[in-house]
């Protein structure tokens, strides 16, 4: 059972809205690179679900993550995890890609190292929250797929899915060869362990130009875009909010179920 | 390029009726295409369906290809995929929608690949820019934290967009369209990839989609137990239901359907009890819809005193057991 994960990192989505600036003439994010980054928490589950499949049944688990300059301390955090080898596409070209430039790279890479059964990845990236990038790839290399999964079991070649929808589950069987999107209903990520960290250390990823995966600079990040971002913005914020007092804290909860009620809200 | 022509719609089915996102995709679609100069049609895919084509056209469809199949009758992600592409190479539209749901955000990003178009999930506006004539698709990222404006160079432009983001038209009978019985060949099911069935997890009572109080809390609640004296008050408002945020529904305190937020459900209740959460974007964006957001949290700067009408600064397990008694008292009057 060969697994590969694809994985990305992302400046912290947990970064409070007052310290998120934005460069309106550049359309960035304002000093990305002093902002604190980490895994894109879905790809986290990501890991997770690959490592629970090779906890069951067994499994190597190679990492697969994109970029330019890419921080090496977080994408090797899966192999603390538990993940074995991992593979870097990093080149300038490979930057500030869409969607559709983005999944292109991965999928010729999944080509690449050829000998797999499963390719897992989060459901979206907490960063542009695109949600397409599984999606794509299994649409480039013509296999099936299953977004937002919750449980992943192997049985025979094929794999079982527990699917997330709003009220519930659907229940998925799909052959392998296959695509799956992960959410975080999989379960928390685990933590590292101590001499996976140290050996994760002294781990050189492999890594790949375009040309290594047959590509022209021109098809991917950038240039290869489909989606050209015309504006990026901070959303209004209104911001009225009537704080309501008390000489102690019971006193103000009853003055709030008061003020609620006269203002006819309940 | 000047092949692709009108709007089209995937028109979404819920037990035998239209989607409520359906109709409020039809409302944002008559837009453009009226922008457009162009007409709306739309795409119903189903198993006896035929008789929501007049329901789309009442909502303002002018064009409805009927995909009725058996083997249609639950969503399958080849077979619908399959039907999609059959519709979109027939009609060749130039934008096509479909709402950011359990089985949009599915289909959508397989359909753009396949056609080799881009696609923007989860927009919460769609326009056409007067000097271009070009559809901009408009979505939050960043958790919620940014807004992002594309522009798509390819065609068919796809999106999806966010429940309640858009109005519906209202409906009106006397509305004519075009119905065109779409007939298609459907093999066996393709074999790889099934869709077994579904399990219904949903907390019993009202669901939170349908609720008109939602009384929500987030990591700040601590426990399981916590979440018991949310269901005090909930008890005691009659159409009220009880949801969380994603951190407090993956440390298990209540099950995974009542996670509001980005990933999880988007309400939009008369009025949402926000208690020990910090008004996360990724949060806000599940509920930031609702009537009146009331605020109960221990730090004075969270981010949620800046989306509520009404707050209380303090420990919310002390003020909510004093709210929930007055509150008894003031509905009992």
């Amino acid at each position: 059972m060969n697994i590969i994960v694809c994985v990305k990192e992302i400046i912290d989505p947990e970064l409070p809205p007052e310290n998120f600036e934005i460069d309106p003439t550049r359309n960035i994010v304002l000093g990305p690179d002093s902002m604190p980054h980490i895994l894109s928490p879905f790809d986290e589950h990501a890991v997770e679900a690959a490592l629970q499949i090779k906890d069951s049944c067994g499994a190597k688990i190679t990492i697969l993550s994109l970029g330019n300059n890419i921080r090496r301390e977080i994408v090797k955090k899966p192999l603390s995890m538990g993940a074995d080898e991992i593979i870097l596409l990093e080149d300038e070209a490979f930057a500030d890609g869409d969607s559709w430039s983005t999944a292109l790279p991965l999928a010729k890479a999944v080509k690449k190292i050829g000998d797999y059964d499963l390719v897992l990845c989060g459901r979206q990236a907490a960063d542009w929250d695109a949600g397409q990038v599984g999606s794509g790839i299994a649409e480039i290399l013509g296999l099936p797929s299953v977004t937002l999964a919750r449980k992943i079991e192997v049985i025979n070649g094929k794999a079982k899915v527990e699917r997330v929808i709003p009220d519930g589950y659907e229940m998925i069987e799909i052959s392998l060869p296959a695509v799956i999107t992960v959410s975080n209903e999989i379960g928390q990520p685990r933590y590292g362990t101590i001499d996976k960290l140290l050996a994760a250390v002294s781990k050189q990823p492999l890594i790949w130009k375009p040309q290594d995966i047959g590509m022209d600079p021109s098809e991917t990040g950038e240039k290869g875009r489909k989606l050209k971002l015309l504006k990026l913005f901070k959303p209004v914020r209104e911001g009225k909010c009537e704080i309501i007092e008390g000489e102690t804290p019971e006193e103000a909860a009853i003055n709030l179920a008061q003020k609620l009620r006269d203002a006819k809200v309940l | 390029m000047s092949d692709y022509r009108n709007v089209m719609v995937y028109a979404e089915v819920t037990s035998e009726s239209l989607s409520p996102i359906t109709k409020e995709l039809l409302g944002c679609g008559k837009k453009l295409s009226n922008d457009l100069g162009k007409e709306l049609c739309a795409v119903l895919i189903g198993c006896n369906i035929s008789h929501l084509a007049k329901e789309a056209i009442a909502f303002g469809a002018q064009k409805v290809y009927l995909v009725d199949h058996p083997l249609l009758e639950n969503y399958q992600t080849d077979l619908y995929l399959w039907s999609m592409m059959k519709v979109v190479e027939k009609e060749m539209p130039r934008v096509l929608i479909l709402g950011q749901t359990s089985i949009g955000l599915d289909l959508s990003p397989l359909l753009a690949f396949r056609l080799e178009t881009a696609v923007v999930l989860d927009c919460v506006d769609l326009s056409i820019d007067p000097d271009s004539n070009q559809l901009l698709l408009t979505k939050p990222v960043y958790g919620g934290k940014a807004m992002a404006t594309f522009l798509c160079n390819s065609k068919p432009q796809v999106a999806t967009v966010r429940s309640k983001s858009m109005k519906p038209l209202e409906r009106e009978g006397s509305r004519k369209g075009e119905v065109i019985a779409f007939n298609i060949s459907l093999d066996s099911p393709n074999i790889r990839k099934r869709t077994l069935g579904k399990v219904a997890e949903d907390a019993k009572g009202i669901k939170l989609e349908d609720a008109e109080i939602i009384i929500a809390g987030g990591r700040g609640i601590g426990s399981r137990d916590g979440f018991k004296q949310l269901e005090e008050l909930s008890k005691i408002l009659k159409g009220s239901a009880i949801g969380g945020t994603r951190p407090a529904c993956d440390a298990g305190w209540l099950s995974t359907t009542a996670q509001i937020g980005l990933t999880g459900k988007i309400v939009s209740p008369k009025l949402y009890i926000a208690l020990g959460l910090s008004g996360s974007s990724q949060h806000m964006a599940g509920c930031s819809g609702s009537g009146t957001i009331v605020a109960i949290n221990r730090d004075p700067r969270a981010n949620i005193f800046k989306e509520a009408q009404f707050g209380v600064v303090g420990d919310w397990a002390i003020i909510l057991s004093a709210f929930t008694k007055k509150i008894g008292d003031l509905l009992a009057q």
